[in-house]
């Protein structure tokens, strides 16, 4: 039995596996210590990524201009961070969301959320008005759009006209010329940019408007990630 | 073995002689990629090297069990390897500059400049000789790249490192950090690169 094997096989040195023992052994001793980095180095990634969503909070519920203010004057928001869970067409959406108060008192929401934009994934963080009936500011944390053209949703001018649009109806995109509150410039030659960003800010906050308005103002509870 | 390149010979010949990017046209995706701004070439510069200095170590201490025809799995997953521990600590540490580089820093596992070094050098002499190779490698392509980024920064946006260098009448040639702007530095550079060696060359023979 054993000498027909080797006159077929060419015996145990042809075996791939054996052949191939340094590529496994390798392949174990580099993924144990990948395995270390992760663990060492996965905390302070999640880390950077809250930090980041964090300290654009006070900016994105107050405004600028207050939210220097208040650093400068070393007042600082307290944000309390929970994840909420929306049942959507069978599944559940999870929604990053961040309470901001000071001394007791609700100053506003910011909701991290993200879906398809033209290129990739672009994820959001959105300032809302304590009764959610305002939009108090916009940042783009992650986006992969064209450079020159859907890149320019991350400009402060067209971020800018978010601020103070009401919350209350969905937004509209308009080519050119936004006349009325509610209407939203597209980016020229980025019009698919413009809506994806537009559509899920107000997917988010029609997902959010009933589970955000059924909270009570408690504060305290949870872990407090003031800075 | 005595007609391979000395660990000084390797180190010189990786800064102009068999300049990766100038001389041997490789690593083109993150030369073109991330040369917009100085601090994204240097940072890019460390991570090849990096992984370049790794990768030719460990494949030449394991270079007498590779097998021929399992050799490039060898490689890739050595250099797959060392790639991921620089992502991850750059996501880490330089949590702002990962981000600007997104997805060139993984893509470096495809980085030619690598491979070729295993397969030339690092397969076939020793550890000393290796590392010497990689660092005259690696100080030849962040050369490389310092000198696109550098005339592409300056006249795309005016500044170096971020702080203005040039007045501020200069109108900002936007172009020089968008993708053409790459192809364009690159091109003349390269042109000049050519120009001046095929001038010395030709005084030597004179």
């Amino acid at each position: 039995m054993d000498t027909q094997n080797k006159q077929k096989t060419g015996g145990l040195k042809a075996n791939y596996l054996v052949q191939a023992w340094l590529v496994i052994f390798l392949a174990v001793g580099f993924g144990v210590a990948l395995a270390g980095v992760q663990l060492a180095l996965g905390p302070v990634i999640e880390q950077n990524k809250l930090n980041e969503t964090l300290a654009r909070v006070p900016e994105l519920v107050l405004g600028s201009d207050l939210a220097q203010k208040m650093a400068g004057e070393n007042q600082h928001l307290e944000i309390d961070a929970r994840q909420v869970a929306v049942k959507k067409a069978g599944a559940e959406k999870y929604y990053g969301v961040y309470e901001a108060t000071y001394k007791g008192d609700r100053k506003g929401w910011v909701i991290k959320t993200k879906g398809q934009g033209y290129a990739d994934t672009i994820e959001l963080l959105l300032g809302l008005s304590p009764d959610l009936g305002t939009i108090t500011g916009l940042f783009v944390l992650d986006q992969k759009e064209t450079p020159g053209l859907g890149a320019k949703i991350t400009t402060d001018a067209w971020r800018g006209q978010f601020l103070h649009a009401p919350a209350d109806q969905p937004l509209v995109v308009v080519k050119t010329g936004a006349s009325k509150p509610g209407e939203i410039d597209a980016v020229t030659g980025a019009t698919i940019s413009s809506r994806s960003v537009t559509a899920l800010i107000n997917a988010t906050i029609k997902d959010l408007r009933q589970p955000l308005a059924d909270r009570p103002a408690d504060t305290g509870k949870g872990g407090n990630a003031n800075g | 073995m005595a007609d391979q390149p000395t660990a000084t010979e390797r180190f010189i010949q990786g800064i102009l002689p068999e300049n990766p990017v100038y001389r041997q046209l490789l690593g083109m995706c993150p030369t073109l990629a991330v040369t917009n701004s100085l601090m994204g070439a240097l940072t890019m510069a460390g991570a090849v090297g990096f992984v370049l200095l790794c990768a030719n170590v460990i494949t030449s201490l394991i270079r007498d069990l590779l097998k021929p025809h399992l050799r490039i799995v060898v490689f890739t997953l050595t250099i797959a390897t060392f790639v991921t521990i620089a992502d991850r600590f750059l996501a880490a540490y330089l949590y702002q500059m990962s981000k600007t580089l997104g997805p060139y820093i993984p893509l470096i596992i495809v980085n030619c400049i690598i491979i070729c070094r295993c397969e030339v050098v690092a397969s076939k002499q020793s550890p000393g000789v290796a590392a010497a190779d990689a660092i005259g490698q690696s100080l030849g392509f962040g050369l490389s790249l310092a000198s696109l980024a550098v005339v592409r920064e300056i006249l795309g946006t005016g500044a170096l490192f971020g702080i203005r260098v040039l007045p501020a009448a200069w109108p900002d040639w936007v172009i020089m950090v968008l993708p053409p702007g790459a192809f364009f530095t690159f091109g003349l550079l390269l042109g000049c690169v050519n120009w001046f060696t095929a001038r010395r060359d030709a005084r030597k023979q004179a």
